[in-house]
């Protein structure tokens, strides 16, 4: 294993300034993300135009990994619908789980987390924000559906 | 002249290289390097002799306890009351009856909990326990205040780790009826003065309870001068198996109190109307024991007393000495948990690093630490931190391990430059 694959340059980038850091309010979704194992928690507050993430920011300690992947994160989702959301959500899963996911080009800066698979101890520090934010983002749904 | 000073010589020293080569697992490499285990607080290792104990009784003795009159059941019986014996004698407990076979510390928590406290408190009554405690000795007593409507009492600590004993006796009042105390905190490393406290805590009537988890590998442990009427332990951190622990309660106490779970070998008849229970020791214990596990337990203690408990005990000061020394000379390290008085365990953090990414960083250079909140949620909270990385010594550690780590934590601090 390989420290470098993990603590590459863009992750260690991000976790010392981390982007779109603090709160937005008031905000039309937010989730706390918990990962009980190393006690990182983690807020995430979203601004929604129909289902289109207009801004997001997030909140939190945590170690390098959840920092830089909650901050690569909001960079990469602005401006994303739902279904755009969900198909990135699905390729960040594979990208984190899957040994021969292959990361292109369209990942951009994402494609540094690919690392954090050589270390499976860490998977759950790169993927909470994006559980906490896909829980933020159905939990909307869910409101809007029944209002 | 060099015998006459060995012969003299108080505790003999213990030869950390002949202790290397009985513990198998630490030939392991990790990550290409040499394992430098320093996680013994979450679970010790096991030497030669445990191992090759548990493996004759697997392959020679097996069969169920008290049951059959063949041979077999005959030779677990034996191996597992002989470690029942084992263990009366490593604690001086009065009688093999006050030694109860559990899974562990945990187990042994619960089960006082529920069939001690559970059954006599009620709204008005009190249990006290400390700032430091394992969330084992905090949640099984909010479970019996949920149930019995008791209130549950947190004695204060302070900033270097110990509990505040002033803050401690002023709580203890007539209402107290129980007081559950760590023996040594997993977190800090603190070594609690529990036979002081359980004597105040007496001096008002109040039942005690010890977590000696952290304690039992570090020192000779004598219930009957602590003092304390219940005593839980974990075989896995003395150097023994997984899933075996004892919980020592005074006979007087054990013989009053209700079974615990119901089940095979607790019973003396059952009809579909009427069940009596079985005597001392075995009203606690329903259903087939972890007869392999006792076994191993023993075998573990038979180790240690071979080695000496004192002289572990000084070599592992040693080694947190050399250890608090070489962690205080690093830029932004803090270490958490100062009290004079501490096992060989060794809380910190390093500033711009989280613990988690340490351990990662450690790890990839062979050094196992624990890294995270240490099932101590409430000591983080009030050391305002999420987490730490705990480096923990056992009796085949060496300074050679202490500079691993060191070197380690240099390369951390590299990759976070």
């Amino acid at each position: 294993m390989d420290l470098k694959e993990l603590y590459r340059d863009v992750i260690l980038d991000h976790n010392r300034r981390p982007r779109n850091f603090g709160r937005i309010e008031p905000c039309d979704a937010h989730a706390e993300g918990h990962n009980p194992l190393c006690g990182d928690r983690l807020t995430l507050y979203v601004r929604l135009k129909d289902d289109r993430i207009e801004d997001i920011r997030f909140e939190g300690k945590g170690c390098a990994i959840s920092t830089a992947s909650a901050s690569l994160m909001t960079e990469a989702v602005k401006g994303k619908d739902r279904g755009a959301f969900n198909e990135l959500y699905g390729r960040i899963h594979s990208l984190l789980t899957q040994q021969d996911a292959v990361p292109d080009a369209s990942l951009g800066k994402l494609a540094a987390l690919s690392g954090v698979r050589e270390f499976p101890a860490r998977v759950k520090c790169a993927s909470l924000c994006w559980h906490t934010l896909n829980a933020a983002l159905e939990r909307s749904a869910a409101t809007v559906s029944t209002e | 002249m060099a015998v006459t000073a060995d012969r003299i010589a108080p505790a003999p020293a213990l030869d950390v290289e002949r202790v290397r080569r009985d513990f198998p697992i630490l030939e392991r490499t990790i990550n290409g390097r040499p394992l430098v285990y320093l996680d013994s607080a979450a679970s010790s290792q096991r030497p030669l002799p445990v191992l090759r104990a548990v493996e004759r009784y697997e392959t020679h003795c097996h069969s169920n306890v008290h049951r059959g009159v063949h041979a077999l059941s005959q030779a677990a019986t034996e191996a597992f009351e002989g470690a029942r014996e084992r263990v009366r004698r490593f604690i001086n407990a009065q009688s093999r009856t006050e030694v109860i076979f559990v899974r562990g510390t945990t187990e042994g928590i619960n089960l006082v909990a529920q069939s001690y406290a559970r059954p006599r408190l009620g709204p008005g009554d009190e249990i006290l326990i400390t700032g430091l405690e394992h969330h084992a000795n905090i949640v099984p007593w909010q479970m019996v205040r949920d149930q019995t409507g008791c209130t549950l009492k947190v004695a204060p600590i302070n900033r270097r780790g110990e509990v505040e004993l002033d803050g401690f006796l002023a709580m203890l009042s007539p209402r107290t009826r129980l007081v559950a105390i760590a023996h040594v905190s997993n977190a800090l490393g603190t070594v609690l003065p529990v036979k002081r406290m359980t004597d105040a805590a007496h001096a008002h009537g109040a039942v005690v309870l010890v977590d000696g988890a952290q304690a039992i590998p570090h020192s000779a442990v004598d219930v009957r001068a602590l003092g304390c009427d219940f005593y839980a332990f974990s075989g896995h951190k003395l150097y023994g198996p997984t899933g075996i622990g004892v919980l020592y309660g005074r006979e007087e106490l054990l013989a009053a109190m209700p079974p615990w779970q119901g089940g095979g070998d607790m019973i003396l008849t059952v009809s579909f109307e009427k069940t009596t229970y079985n005597e001392l020791p075995y009203k606690f214990e329903a259903g087939t024991p972890n007869i392999s596990g006792a076994v191993g337990l023993a075998a573990a203690m038979d180790y240690v007393e071979s080695l000496g408990l004192e002289a572990i005990a000084a070599h592992e000061q040693r080694l947190l000495a050399l250890a608090t020394g070489e962690l205080e000379r690093i830029p932004g390290i803090e270490i958490i948990g100062t009290a004079p008085h501490k096992a060989a365990v060794l809380s910190f953090t390093m500033a711009g690093v989280h613990p988690h990414d340490l351990g990662t960083i450690l790890d990839s250079e062979g050094v196992a630490v624990r890294t995270g909140h240490h099932c101590a949620m409430p000591v983080m909270t009030f050391f305002e931190i999420p987490a730490t990385a705990r480096a923990s010594f056992g009796c085949y550690n060496t300074e050679a391990d202490v500079a691993a780590l060191i070197a380690a934590l240099s390369k951390a601090r590299e990759v976070f430059a």
